[in-house]
C-alpha cells in the first residue's frame, strides 16, 4: 500500500512537471495564426469595426471575399475600439501585429515609426492597384500606411425646437450667428445652454472634433510645412471665438470633465441646444429621443469666409502588419474593402461615407439626415490635421490643458498658444 | 474491563541503502509538486518586474529597436516633472483620507450592525443596504456618480430645492473640488469591506470582556478604548494597510470619472503612468514611474508582512 501511494506520488509529480515544462513551453511558441496549410492562408483581421457594426454585418462581407478566394480564410477579431487600441499597441511593441489591422488615424505615425505596419504603397505598385480611386491615404514621410476605409463626418448638429423657441429663424452659418443663436438658446432659462464643448483629458478628441473643426471650416490650418503653427492669427482666432463662447456662458457647465457621450447625452436630452458631432451618433438621438427635432448643417465659418470648409472627420482607417508572411494576400483584403461595391456596401451600412471616390453609398433606407450630410462633404472637404501626427493623443492633451487654462482664466489666449506650441514643437518640431 | 498488553518492541531492522538515481528521484519529487506555482510566478510577476525595472534605465525601450541604456536619467526625468509632483501629492491625499475615512466609516457601521439594540431583521436590511456600494463594478460606480454629480444632475437638484445651492455646481469639473469629490466617491465605494471585516472582528470579541469592564464600572467609551479597540488592533491594521495598497493603485474610478484633470486636479500615480505609457508613449519614463511606485508601495506591504509575523 505505502509503496503504491509512493509510485503514485512519483507518477503525479512527473506528470505535474511534465505537464508545467509542456505549459511554459506552449506559452512561448505561441503562433499569430498567421498559419498557412495545405495551400490555404488564413489572415488575422483585427478591428473594432465588428462591434459597432449590427451583428453579423460584417461577417457577411467578410465570408462574400472567401468566396470570391476560397484560398484565404479571414479570422475577425472584433473588439471596442479602446480594446482594440490597447491590443494593438501592445501588439505593435512586441511585433505581433494581426495580419490586417483596423486603424484609427491618430495611431498611424507611431505605428509606423515603430515598424509595426507596412509601406502600403509598396504593395500597390506590386499588384498594379489603381489608387486614384481612394478618396484619401494616410501617409508617413511620403508611404502610405493607412486607407481610410469608411470616413465619419462631424456636422453640426442643431435642435430645431430650441432654435425655433429662441426666436432663431435661421441655421447658423456664421461665427457671429452661432453665437448669437446659442446666447438666446442659453437665455431659455432652466438647464438649457446653447453648445457642448467635451474637454475631458482621458480622450481628449473634442479638441479635435469641437475646438480645432472651428479652425479647419474657416480653411486654417494649426500645421505649416507640417510643423506646429499655433500662434497664427487663425489660431488665436479659433482660440478666442471659444474663449468668447465660454464668457458669454452659453457652454453647458462641467466641460473641464464632459466626455463625449455626455455630450451627445445633452444634446439628445435637450439640454444643449447645437453641438459637433459625429454622423454615426444620428440613429442613437433618435432611438433614445424619437420626438427631438433636429438637424446637421455645416459648421459655422468666420464672417465673411467664403471658402471651402473643412470638415472634421474620423476614419476606420485599414493596415497591414509589417511583420506578417502574408503581405500579398492581406492587400488583396484591403483592395476587396477598397473596391466600389463592397466600399459603398459598408458605408452604407456603416452609415459613413466611402473612403472610395466612386463608390455611392445607398441612402435608400438611410435617415435623410445623412444625404444632407453627404451632401455637406461634397461641398467642403474632409478635414482632420491630426491624423498622421505622432502622439497626437498627446498633442490634443497638451492643447486641451492649455485651453483649460485660458477658459479658467489662468492664462491669456497668446500665453497658452505659446506654450503649447513649444509643447508641440518638441514632438512634432 | 479491558486489559492492556504491551506490544514488543520490534528490533531496528537494517535496511539496504536506496540506489542513488532513487534518492534523486525522490528528492526532486517536491520541485516538481511546486513547478506550477514557480513557473507561474516567475511568468506572471518575476519576469514582468525585472523588465519593468531594466526599461526604466534604458531609452527608446518597445517603441524603437534601439533602446539604449540611460542610467537614472528617466529617474531624473520623472522626479523633475511637476505633474509628476502633483501626482503624489494628490495620491497621498487620496489614499490617506480614503484609509482614514473607510476606517471611521466601516468601523461604525460594523458597530452599528453588531450592537444588540437592534433586531435580526432589522440588522439583515441594514447589512444588505450598507454593502451595497461593494457590490457594483468601478465602471458602475463611475457611471453612476458621474451622473448624480452632473451639473443637471440629482444632488444639484435636491441641493438646489433645498435651497443649499442657487446655481448647479460643477462637482467634478472645479479643479478646487474635483479631487475632494473623487476621494469622497472612493470612499463610498470602499467602506464596506471595511466594515464586513471589522464587524467579523466584533463578533469575534469574547462577552467575558465586555462583562468584565461592566463589572468594573466602565462606560461605554472606555469599554470602546479599552477593549473593542485593543481587540480590533490587529484586523485594524491589517486592513489599513491593505487600505492603502489597493488605493494608491486606483486607477479605473479617476480614468472614469475625471481622467486626472481637470488641470491635474486629479491627477494619480497611477493616471500619469498611464498616460505616460499609452498617450506619450515614453514606455522609458512610465516604467520608472511604476518603479518609484512600486517603491513606495513596498514600503507599505513591509510594514503589513511585519505586522503579520507579530500576529
Amino acid at each position: 500500500m505505502a509503496v503504491g501511494a509512493t509510485r503514485l506520488k512519483r507518477v503525479i509529480g512527473a506528470v505535474t512537471a511534465v505537464a508545467t515544462v509542456a505549459f511554459a513551453a506552449a506559452c512561448g511558441s505561441s503562433d499569430s495564426g498567421d498559419a498557412a496549410s495545405g495551400g490555404n492562408v488564413t489572415l488575422e483581421f483585427a478591428q473594432w469595426w465588428g462591434a459597432e457594426l449590427p451583428a453579423g454585418d460584417l461577417d457577411k462581407i467578410v465570408s462574400d471575399f472567401t468566396a470570391q478566394n476560397p484560398n484565404i480564410k479571414i479570422k475577425l477579431l472584433s473588439a471596442p475600439y479602446a480594446s482594440t487600441k490597447q491590443q494593438l499597441i501592445t501588439g505593435a511593441a512586441s511585433k505581433t501585429l494581426p495580419d490586417v489591422v483596423g486603424l484609427d488615424g491618430a495611431w498611424v505615425n507611431d505605428f509606423a515609426k515603430q515598424g509595426a505596419i507596412t509601406d502600403m504603397s509598396k504593395l500597390m505598385t506590386d499588384s498594379n492597384y489603381d489608387a486614384s480611386q481612394l478618396a484619401s491615404q494616410i501617409q508617413v514621410n511620403g508611404k502610405t500606411y493607412m486607407i481610410p476605409v469608411v470616413n465619419f463626418v462631424y456636422p453640426l448638429f442643431v435642435n430645431k425646437d430650441l432654435l425655433a423657441k429662441a426666436g432663431v429663424a435661421k441655421t447658423p452659418t456664421t461665427r457671429s450667428e452661432f453665437l448669437d443663436a446659442a446666447k438666446k438658446i442659453s437665455a431659455l432659462g432652466g438647464d438649457v445652454k446653447g453648445w457642448a464643448l467635451p474637454l475631458d483629458t482621458a480622450v481628449p478628441n473634442g479638441i479635435q472634433n469641437d475646438v480645432m473643426s472651428w479652425l479647419w471650416a474657416s480653411g486654417g490650418s494649426m500645421l505649416q510645412d507640417g510643423k506646429p503653427a499655433l500662434q497664427t492669427p487663425a489660431v488665436k482666432s479659433t482660440v478666442e471665438y471659444v474663449k468668447s463662447l465660454n464668457d458669454a456662458g452659453v457652454i453647458a457647465p462641467g466641460s473641464l470633465t464632459m466626455k463625449e457621450q455626455d455630450k451627445v447625452e445633452k444634446f439628445t436630452n435637450g439640454q444643449v441646444g447645437m453641438m459637433i458631432d459625429s454622423l454615426a451618433h444620428i440613429n442613437l438621438i433618435k432611438k433614445n429621443a424619437p420626438s427631438l427635432k433636429f438637424e446637421v448643417a455645416a459648421l459655422p465659418a468666420e464672417d465673411g469666409y467664403t471658402g471651402k470648409r473643412g470638415i472634421p472627420y474620423a476614419s476606420w482607417g485599414i493596415g497591414i502588419s509589417n511583420s506578417t508572411k502574408h503581405k500579398a494576400e492581406a492587400f488583396k483584403f484591403v483592395s476587396y474593402l477598397m473596391s466600389k461595391d463592397t466600399n459603398a456596401k459598408l458605408s452604407t451600412i456603416a452609415n459613413g461615407f466611402p473612403g472610395n471616390k466612386t463608390a455611392q453609398p445607398d441612402f435608400g433606407d438611410s435617415d435623410p439626415l445623412f444625404k444632407t450630410a453627404f451632401d455637406i462633404y461634397q461641398q467642403g472637404y474632409p478635414a482632420n490635421e491630426f491624423v498622421g501626427l505622432p502622439k497626437s493623443e498627446d498633442l490634443m492633451r497638451s492643447f486641451d490643458e492649455q485651453l483649460q487654462l485660458v477658459l479658467t482664466g489662468k492664462s491669456s489666449v497668446d500665453d497658452a498658444l505659446a506654450k503649447a506650441q513649444q509643447s508641440w514643437s518638441s514632438v512634432i518640431g | 474491563m479491558s486489559s492492556l498488553t504491551a506490544s514488543p518492541v520490534a528490533p531496528p531492522v537494517e535496511q539496504a541503502a536506496p540506489p542513488k538515481k532513487k534518492t534523486m528521484a525522490r528528492r526532486l519529487i517536491p520541485y516538481g509538486y511546486l513547478s506550477p506555482t514557480v513557473i507561474l510566478i516567475v511568468v506572471l510577476m518575476v519576469i514582468p518586474i525585472v523588465m519593468v525595472i531594466s526599461y526604466s534605465f534604458r531609452d527608446n525601450v518597445i517603441v524603437q529597436d534601439n533602446s539604449v541604456f540611460a542610467g537614472f536619467a528617466n529617474y531624473t526625468k520623472v522626479l523633475t516633472d511637476p505633474d509628476f509632483l502633483t501626482a503624489i501629492q494628490n495620491t497621498a491625499v487620496f489614499i490617506t483620507v480614503s484609509t482614514v475615512a473607510h476606517l471611521v466609516l466601516g468601523l461604525a457601521f460594523a458597530m452599528m450592525l453588531n450592537t444588540p439594540l437592534l433586531g435580526g431583521v432589522a440588522k439583515a436590511v441594514f447589512r444588505i443596504v450598507y454593502i451595497l456600494p461593494w457590490l457594483f463594478t468601478v465602471a458602475v460606480i463611475a457611471v453612476i456618480w458621474r451622473l448624480l454629480l452632473d451639473p443637471s444632475g440629482v444632488v444639484n437638484y435636491v441641493l438646489h430645492t433645498l435651497g443649499v445651492v442657487q446655481q448647479g455646481v460643477n462637482w467634478l469639473g472645479d479643479p478646487g473640488k474635483a479631487l475632494w469629490v473623487v476621494t469622497f466617491i472612493n470612499i463610498w465605494s470602499g467602506y464596506p469591506f471595511f466594515m464586513i471585516s471589522l464587524l467579523a472582528g466584533l463578533q469575534g470579541i469574547p462577552g467575558d470582556l465586555y462583562e468584565a469592564a461592566a463589572v468594573d464600572g466602565t462606560n461605554w467609551f472606555q469599554r470602546f478604548r479599552h477593549v473593542t479597540l485593543p481587540q480590533l488592533r490587529p484586523v485594524i491594521i491589517s486592513m489599513a494597510v491593505l487600505d492603502l495598497i489597493w488605493t494608491s493603485q486606483q486607477f479605473a474610478l479617476i480614468w472614469m470619472t475625471t481622467g486626472g484633470g481637470p488641470l491635474h486636479a486629479t491627477e494619480m500615480l497611477s493616471t500619469y503612468t498611464y498616460k505616460q505609457a499609452f498617450s506619450e508613449y515614453e514606455f522609458s519614463t512610465a516604467a520608472a514611474a511604476a518603479v518609484i511606485v512600486l517603491l513606495l508601495t513596498m514600503v507599505l506591504a513591509f510594514f503589513y508582512v511585519r505586522q503579520q509575523r507579530e500576529r
